[in-house]
């Protein structure tokens, strides 16, 4: 299997180049998996650097750019990807080593949004009551894995990363905002009432496109949009 | 060499479940607290657990905590400590109902209380009718409550120091724990967080076995710790194998699945559970289950071209449950199963998945060692919960959903004690340099140059002597065999050399430290195994088929010193109800 692999080290290297690589694929051991032949390539090449952990989809630890396309290393199925493979780093982030990115202002968005539960009711003694219906209302929302696919292949998140909240934490803030049991609703559309933060969201969709869980945040952000529209109205 | 120092009233090590729960209840308390973590926290292990966790809500059966309790102990094999399962089973409740408030998405029955499933080992009335007592966010609990854990961490304003490596423990000559040295992964500087307190909360060591449920960071970090600080590690030897991991690949396909009405068939198409455990089936605890499978492929009833594995029915329950409260299990089963379960069965066989025993800690989550009278004296500063602590609620089988459970219950109680201990104990303890040094001469060895053995190989070499010698079914000649290839290769760990002393985000030095760990851990692990001669829960013996109350009813405790076993009693008398004694499980 050949791959091209974006390479850079801060110590060693002036600039980023590619990498090519020669590889078999493990077949005995492996889950037929990306992330299996960059391990099988770091056990030649300790130096390649990249984040994992869970190896099946949901840590969100090794999000990479696989052949132009966001996406998570360990359940991209190789079979399914033309050679030579070519992987870089997320988009539009602060590279520090090779694959791994810089996630400080990605995460920076996920916490500005707020994104725990208020409830300002006295504390029930037993727990919140909710219907199956209302509970229903969370799935799409809440297993996203923060892995940063969708937010870094957005351009709008692209062109004002310090201003447009990204995908990610949008969804996010929808997560709370579709609680039956949250009730932090006028707050949470105050902070993204703004021409950039939430507004910048032009529906190209790559978002949902890219998403390895198969959420959709472009239709969340729609949704907060027509909670704005509705508050005003 | 001057290092940079930080101060915090409390370090935890860890950002898992258990680390983020105590975390959360010092943050609270305003305290300051730093949470040292070499993963970012939502990617720590406690993401991947699926079924749930167990309380007596009684939201779908009749139950109480005492009946829960019952079921713990039996679980464990009568090896649980039994004050330490009362705490946590007359805890579960509140501790639940906590989470709840606290966002976490639960699935919801019609009268809009939480969902419960029933899983392995749940019984009403002291081993009567099958209990639902498992509480569920659909098949991804782990990942709703880590994720809510560490949302309200960020609220309480937590400090964390996210991709951070910690070496080792910092401790005086009293054995006070006073922090530890730490490592930034990005830039490779070492760092001492100086704490008056610090909860180990690591996690589990399932990547010593070559076929594991567990995250590539399960490494036994913690337990490593404890060890190279001349602590003990109790009852190493109880690894739980569980039965349903996708065969030959590991991914873990829930107990919650079996919950919902899955079974398992051999090879005939036969659903064999039947003969093992006719009470409860395929529900029955995980160590019977994961040798009833072990068995029928040992003597040829196995399903597939190599008749290696068994097969897990799905499909009878219909497309709409599957979909609604296994939807994460489906998916996982197409990707790496190669099998949509609403059409086929899926292939499994036991894997790797749970480290029972720990760090020696009571149930306030104060680590307890031998280590001047006494066999359960606290060690002053330092506390372990969850997966990588032996409290010990699991003894030699966890009962499925009793993990999000432990780490929950231990973390918040761990919390707790530490905030009364900082009341009397105001102030820093001046650092002692001797193990700050020590874990920097460590360092410094990986920083060797030259060609030598490479990191992957000597830990693919570790798995599969592990897999061979210490696994389902364990005897004395294989596992003094096993014994000897793990020492012989922890020999050999001197010559390991990385060709990688770059600073910047070097994870072939991580991933050397965590081989040093799980040499460390699975020493512990096989040498244990090899000197209890009986078989209780998930340890079980051919050459000892029974269970010897008489003169192992107690736990093991390992230390690195000499590869030394001691032995101390369990702890049969619960807080409050009698004690349930010993008695034959049937299932």
């Amino acid at each position: 299997m050949k791959l091209k692999i974006y390479r850079y080290n801060p110590d060693e290297d002036k600039k980023p180049y590619m990498e090519d690589f020669e590889v078999d694929p493990p077949v005995d051991s492996g889950s037929g998996m990306l992330l299996d032949v960059l391990i099988a390539l770091k056990s030649q090449d300790d130096s390649l650097s990249f984040r994992r952990s869970c190896g099946e989809g949901v840590c969100g630890s090794d999000a990479m750019n696989i052949n132009g396309r966001n996406g998570l290393a360990c359940i991209t199925p190789i079979k399914d990807l033309s050679e030579p493979v070519v992987l870089r780093p997320l988009p539009g982030m602060p590279v520090i080593r090779d694959l791994i990115v810089d996630l400080t202002q990605f995460y920076n968005q996920y916490r500005a949004v707020k994104p725990w539960l208020v409830n300002h009711d006295p504390v029930p003694e037993i727990e919140r009551l909710q219907s199956p219906e209302e509970r229903e209302e969370l799935d799409g929302l809440y297993e996203c894995l923060l892995c940063a696919c969708c937010s870094t292949a957005c351009p709008s998140f692209w062109w004002n990363p310090d201003r447009f909240m990204g995908p990610a934490a949008l969804l996010q803030a929808y997560r709370f905002l579709a609680d039956s049991r949250d009730q932090a609703s006028g707050q949470r559309l105050d902070a993204l009432e703004d021409p950039y933060r939430l507004f910048r969201c032009h529906t190209i969709m790559n978002c949902a496109d890219v998403c390895p869980k198969s959420l959709n945040p472009t239709r969340a952000i729609g949704k907060i949009k027509l909670r704005m529209i509705k508050r005003t109205g | 060499m001057k290092l940079p120092h930080r101060r915090f009233d409390c370090l935890v090590i860890g950002a898992g479940g258990g680390g983020l729960r105590a975390a959360l209840q010092l943050a609270q308390a305003d305290l300051h607290v730093a949470v040292v973590t070499k993963v970012f926290p939502t990617r720590s292990h406690t993401v991947a657990a699926q079924g749930g966790m167990n309380a007596a809500l009684g939201n779908v059966t009749p139950d109480n905590w005492h009946w829960h309790m019952y079921d713990t102990v039996k679980g464990s094999d009568y090896l649980g400590d039994q004050d330490a399962i009362e705490y946590m089973c007359r805890a579960a409740s509140r501790q639940v109902i906590e989470l709840e408030h606290y966002g976490v998405p639960f699935t919801r029955l019609e009268d809009g209380h939480i969902y419960q499933r029933p899983f392995g080992g749940q019984s009403q009335n002291f081993g009567g009718d099958q209990a639902s007592r498992t509480c569920a966010a659909a098949d991804r609990t782990g990942h709703a409550i880590l994720h809510a854990l560490y949302q309200q961490n960020i609220r309480a304003k937590t400090h964390f120091f996210d991709e951070y490596f910690a070496v080792d423990l910092v401790r005086d000559e009293e054995g006070v724990a006073l922090g530890a040295v730490v490592i930034e992964i990005e830039t490779g500087e070492v760092m001492v967080i100086e704490a008056k307190t610090t909860l180990l909360a690591t996690g589990g060591a399932g990547r010593m076995f070559r076929t594991s449920t567990n995250a590539m960071i399960n490494t036994g970090d913690g337990m490593a710790m404890a060890l190279r600080a001349g602590l003990p590690l109790e009852d190493m030897e109880f690894v739980q194998f569980h039965p349903t991991g996708i065969a030959g690949k590991g991914m873990l396909i829930s107990e919650g699945v079996r919950g919902e009405g899955g079974y398992l068939v051999n090879g005939d198409g036969e659903r064999f559970m039947e003969r093992y455990a006719p009470h409860v089936k395929d529900l029955a605890s995980r160590d019977v289950v994961s040798r009833a499978i072990a068995i029928e492929v040992r003597e040829g009833r196995g399903c597939g071209e190599n008749k290696d594995h068994v097969l897990l029915k799905v499909d009878h329950l219909g497309a709409d449950v599957i979909k609604k409260r296994l939807p994460a299990i489906r998916e996982m089963a197409i990707r790496f199963g190669g099998v949509d379960p609403i059409e086929s069965p899926i292939p499994v066989y036991p894997t790797a998945h749970y480290t029972m025993g720990g760090i020696p800690t009571n149930r306030y989550g104060q680590v307890v060692a031998p280590v001047g009278h006494g066999a359960e004296e606290e060690v002053v500063g330092l506390y372990a919960a969850g997966e990588c602590a032996c409290v010990s609620v699991h003894g030699a089988n966890r009962l499925g959903g009793n993990s999000l459970l432990d780490i929950v219950v231990f973390g918040r109680a761990a919390g707790n004690h530490i905030i009364a201990f900082l009341k009397e104990n105001r102030y820093h303890r001046p650092l002692a340099s001797e193990s700050i040094d020590m874990a920097l001469a460590r360092l410094s060895k990986w920083r060797r140059p030259g060609d030598g053995e490479s990191v992957s190989a000597m830990l693919a070499e570790l798995q599969r002597i592990m897999e061979e010698y210490c696994g389902v079914f364990r005897s004395q000649e294989v596992l003094d065999e096993g014994v000897s290839k793990v020492l012989a290769l922890g020999e050999r760990l001197d010559e390991v050399r990385l060709s990688d002393h770059s600073k910047v985000f070097n994870t072939a030095f991580m991933e050397a430290l965590e081989l040093e760990n799980l040499v460390d851990v699975a020493t512990a692990t096989v040498v244990s195994a090899a000197a209890r001669t009986e078989s209780r829960g998930a340890h079980s013996r051919l050459d000892y088929p029974d269970r010897n109350d008489a003169e192992w009813m107690r736990h093991s405790l390992y230390s690195k010193t000499d590869h030394q076993l001691d032995y101390k009693p369990v702890r049969t008398k619960p807080m409050t109800v009698d004690t349930f004694p010993p008695k034959k499980r049937v299932y």
